[in-house]
């Protein structure tokens, strides 16, 4: 029984390992944010289209989608999808985790869209409209020019939420620095420096950058009118 | 046909996680209000110690992931208390508990922070104690404001507790990953009935926080 206390000697020896994984963590944190990034504008829009049934049924989807466990449909996309009938294709454990949980947080995602939309004045709606902009010219340089930049702060805080999510991939055998760390601990029958050494990662990367985000928040709450989010949502 | 006998067969199986799956939502939710109340007004405090104490707590459990958390204490809590393995159900309800407390604290102490100052001065006019203050003024107007935030946050928490079944707890995601294990075909339909189960447990939550929603707008100025 070696193995029921602390070792730095361990905790030496599995940190350069486990950090063999902390790219792939963080290639997978911008890899899943720009995937919801994208596919939170397709909900936003799908939600804009006039259709009283349509809207229903998509605001519906997007309530399963981010009711339901996000580690459920990382199994679902990862060994269900492959041997579905007509449509299945196999996919790599990281295009499946890149797919799931960038689906998962574009329901989230698209909520925030819709909140900046909103707290676009009607003032601007109406002035588009009087000048005769197209629909595209509306949206491209009235509208959306005002209502994303104020976004920004919320959408950074969803980023430090998606990196924290991402160690959910270990369990689709995705070599990130959760996976690594539970290999380390498999190895060598001792788990608990390694997972702190997880632990240490996410706290020093996420600290800094949540703190980096309030100033931002700040910044953007003098810059932009104040309540005008917080009064739409 | 073939479907619909195939769901007859599959959804009792599955059905069999619920137990585990909603005694740890509940347990979880209990510990994690109870730990936002006292860290949310720890944080409050004036003693500058137990404001540190509590800010440590919420930047740890904040800082790292739930699924990390649980893993560190489904290892670390049998070593450190030298008890053994198989309170596996303690350990998922404490991580999930501990976590979410963590979020929700801030919940609460930003709801008692923005009520209104001016109904802290008539308090401090009309002679009260801070305890009175606190309670009589102060609390039962936060509390409305938090309801919406506890709804979303014990909706997460539902989620979370899928993470239970990594660390051998038998439920729904547990079951459903038996099932697959043993009759591949059927995956798709059992991952679907996983899903669908948890989207129902989730529906009355939908609607508690639609009326928290509600309470929390009554009687407020829309400024």
């Amino acid at each position: 029984m070696n193995t029921t206390y602390w070792s730095w000697d361990r905790f030496f020896e599995a940190l350069p390992f486990i950090l063999d994984g902390l790219g792939l963590t963080i290639f997978l944190t911008i890899s899943c944010f720009i995937f919801a990034l994208v596919f939170g504008f397709v909900w936003t829009f799908l939600r804009r289209i006039p259709n009283r049934p349509f809207n229903w049924i998509v605001s519906w989807v997007m309530e399963f989608i981010r009711t339901t466990p996000p580690l459920v449909q990382l199994f679902f996309i990862y060994y269900a999808w492959p041997v579905m009938p007509l449509v299945g294709t196999t996919l790599s454990p990281v295009q499946s985790a890149i797919l799931g949980l960038g689906l998962h947080y574009s329901t989230y995602i698209s909520e925030i869209y819709r909140s900046g939309i909103e707290s676009v004045e009607k003032g601007q709606w109406e002035a588009a409209q009087a000048l005769n902009l197209s629909t595209l010219d509306k949206w491209r340089k009235v509208i959306l020019p005002q209502a994303i930049p104020p976004t920004v702060p919320m959408l950074g805080n969803y980023f430090i939420i998606l990196f924290k999510e991402v160690p959910l991939v270990s369990t689709i055998s995705v070599a990130e620095i959760l996976l690594l760390a539970n290999t380390y601990g498999a190895r060598n029958w001792a788990y608990l420096e390694p997972l702190t050494i997880v632990g240490i990662i996410f706290l020093l990367l996420s600290y800094p950058s949540s703190i980096l985000i309030r100033k931002l928040e700040d910044r953007m709450n003098t810059r932009f009118d104040k309540n005008a989010l917080a009064k739409s949502s | 046909m073939i479907i619909i006998n195939a769901v007859i067969e599959v959804f009792p199986q599955i059905a069999r996680g619920l137990g585990v799956t909603i005694t740890v939502l509940i347990a979880a939710s209990l510990l994690a209000y109870i730990m936002a109340f006292v860290a949310g007004l720890s944080k409050l405090s004036n003693n500058v110690f137990i404001r540190k104490a509590t800010g440590f707590y919420v930047e740890i459990f904040r800082g790292t992931s739930l699924i990390v958390q649980l893993f560190w204490l489904y290892y670390a809590i049998p070593m450190l208390f030298n008890i053994p393995l198989g309170t596996n159900w303690w350990i998922g309800v404490i991580a999930i508990g501990l976590n979410y407390g963590a979020y929700l604290s801030e919940v609460v102490r930003s709801s008692i922070v923005a009520v209104d100052k001016g109904q802290t001065e008539a308090a401090i006019a009309l002679n009260m104690t801070s305890f009175q203050r606190m309670r009589l003024i102060i609390f039962p107007q936060a509390v409305r404001m938090m309801l919406p935030e506890f709804g979303n946050y014990t909706i997460l928490m539902l989620k979370s507790t899928s993470l239970v079944s990594l660390i051998g707890l038998r439920d729904i995601l547990y079951y459903g990953d038996i099932i697959r294990s043993t009759n591949a075909s059927i995956t798709p339909l059992v991952y679907t009935l996983v899903l669908v189960l948890y989207f129902l447990l989730a529906l009355p939550l939908i609607w508690l926080t639609r009326k928290g929603e509600g309470i929390a707008k009554k009687g407020v100025a829309s400024s």
